[in-house]
């Protein structure tokens, strides 16, 4: 998977994984992030 | 957001802690919202759609990088569940 240039949606869970570790990955692959956030569905 | 952007250029990263809530995340975004509650409900956005515990997206980001902000959760998560859920939805098998 090449995530060089493209834009990427963070959806992260707050039980899971959250939004701000999957755009800093995202962002270190090359991508750019244009929507990041994390649910919470307690 | 999807409507700003060309198709192929977004990818939809997801985050989500079992299989059950990764497939709905995956659905939605791709096919419409299957509980045809929210927003989405009736809306192919046909988008990519990854969990960031796939292997591919992995192989991605530098290895450091994934260590520091990911690698501690894959012990708790069933990330085999996960990934077949996301990929059955990918590949139209949902």
């Amino acid at each position: 998977m090449n995530m060089q240039g493209k834009k990427v949606i963070a959806l992260g869970e707050r039980d899971g994984i959250q939004g701000t570790a999957l755009a800093e990955c995202a962002k270190s692959a090359g991508a750019d992030v244009v929507l990041e956030m994390t649910h919470c569905f307690v | 957001m999807a409507e700003r952007f060309q198709r192929d250029e977004l990818v939809v990263l997801l985050g989500t802690p079992n299989a059950e809530s990764s497939r709905l995340y995956a659905l939605t975004v791709k096919e419409g919202d299957p509980s045809w509650a929210g927003a989405l409900a009736g809306t192919q956005l046909g988008l990519d759609v990854y969990h960031i515990t796939e292997p591919e997206v992995k192989a991605a980001i530098p290895s450091a990088i994934y260590e520091e902000h990911v690698a501690l959760m894959t012990m708790v998560l069933d990330v085999d569940d996960i990934v077949t859920a996301v990929r059955g939805v990918r590949n139209g098998q949902s």
